[in-house]
């Protein structure tokens, strides 16, 4: 199970994990996706659990089948996926951070000065980036 | 689902103990299954009853159908790797001979190539051997036979961690590449729990839990922090372990948490 959370059903996290990379770009739309079975290699679990996960994906329109070939990410998933992940912004991040905030009687005034000073940190890093 | 082994109403007394009581289970054809629980507990008796090395007091259990007992039809299409496998005082090379004999499917090349990653030698007398290498012994064995059933009894006894993720590995690529049904009893099940499809749990010669691998993640959830907050959270859940020190407690309870619990402060 190698890199994978003991507590949540395995098959959800691989759907998981390929979500993301086709959201992050790793795999460009167009392009086949691992199989069940390198997937199973890879994080060492059943076959059948890596192609549960594979199909969750399938199901959702985000890969095509290739009958012979293998899984393809579908035209158009990546925009999905990262309109998916933007309406859970604010509810996987932005709500933890006010909840912790308050604990820490941080006002929200300060708050957004603070995620304001962190936006212009990682605008200063981007630039240097480029510049290199 | 096709069962490729069908225990029902298995008993198996001892002198007035019952070492298994009732069980009732299928292993599904082409699958991963893990037989788990305590010592002691008959998983080694319902394996062997299985392969047809010991008898049964009451109830049936069917390999593809038929009875495995002194049945070479069925024996021949299956293998089982004991926890204490015994051999005869021969070298490591006669033992793969002999089994490659006994197991039409044998596969020389599996087996050659898992001698070299475990590092046995097949020039090595068997009784010369450390405990795991007698373990790795028995899963080149039981992995290049390519039976149709193969069941490995906590076959991991004396091997190191890394010599265990060889065998994981191996498992799956072999797996993979010539589909059987495994059956496979265990005491690691962290390290083994991502490779099954199935989970039957046996205590004191019972089978209390038969269920897919991936329903029973989340099928219970800790809880920590003040004990104050924790004891009104879980209130009315039933409550599996229970651990506090100072006004900290840690409690591990039934079933998963909503969702909106998990993210509520």
């Amino acid at each position: 199970m190698a890199g994978l959370d003991a507590d949540a059903p395995l098959f959800a996290q691989v759907a998981e994990r390929l979500a993301a990379e086709i959201a992050d770009g790793g795999v460009a739309e167009g392009e086949r996706v691992p199989s069940s079975n390198e997937l199973a290699a890879y994080y060492r679990i059943n076959p059948a659990t890596a192609a549960k996960g594979i199909n969750v994906l399938a199901d959702e329109g985000l890969l095509e089948k290739r009958r012979g070939i293998g899984m393809f990410v579908a035209s158009g998933a990546r925009l999905l996926l990262l309109e998916r992940r933007r309406n859970r912004f604010a509810e996987r991040y932005v709500q933890p951070m006010v909840a912790e905030a308050e604990r820490l009687g941080i006002a929200a005034g300060e708050l957004i000065d603070m995620v304001r000073a962190a936006s212009h940190a990682q605008d200063g890093l981007i630039q240097e980036g480029l510049a290199l | 689902m096709t069962a490729a082994i069908s225990v029902a109403g298995l008993t198996r007394r001892y002198r007035g103990h019952r070492a298994l009581d009732d069980v009732t289970v299928d292993v599904e054809a082409g699958s991963i299954t893990g037989l788990l629980g305590r010592n002691g507990a008959g998983k080694t008796t319902l394996m062997r009853i299985v392969a047809g090395q010991e008898f049964a007091s009451s109830g049936s259990v069917r390999v593809f159908g038929a009875s495995p007992v002194e049945n070479d039809q069925v024996l021949r299409r299956m293998i089982f790797i004991r926890e204490d496998q015994a051999y005869p005082d021969v070298k490591v090379g006669h033992a793969l001979r002999v089994a490659s004999w006994l197991h039409p499917n044998w596969n020389g090349e599996v087996a050659d190539r898992l001698l070299a990653d475990f590092g046995l030698p097949e020039s090595r007398a068997i009784k010369k051997l450390s405990r795991g290498m007698r373990s790795a012994l028995g899963i080149v064995i039981g992995l290049a036979a390519r039976a149709e059933v193969t069941m490995f009894d906590e076959p991991y006894a004396g091997l190191d961690a890394v010599a265990r993720q060889v065998f994981y590995e191996w498992l799956l690529a072999e797996y993979v590449a010539h589909p059987r049904t495994l059956l496979l009893s265990t005491h690691l099940i962290d390290e083994a729990a991502g490779l099954l499809e199935r989970v039957v749990v046996i205590a004191a010669g019972r089978v209390v839990l038969d269920a897919a691998a991936d329903d029973l993640r989340g099928a219970a959830t800790r809880v920590s922090g003040p004990a104050l907050a924790v004891d009104e959270f879980t209130a009315g859940r039933p409550v599996w372990e229970r651990r506090r020190l100072g006004s900290q407690e840690s409690v591990v309870v039934a079933g998963p948490l909503a969702r909106e619990s998990s993210v509520r402060t």
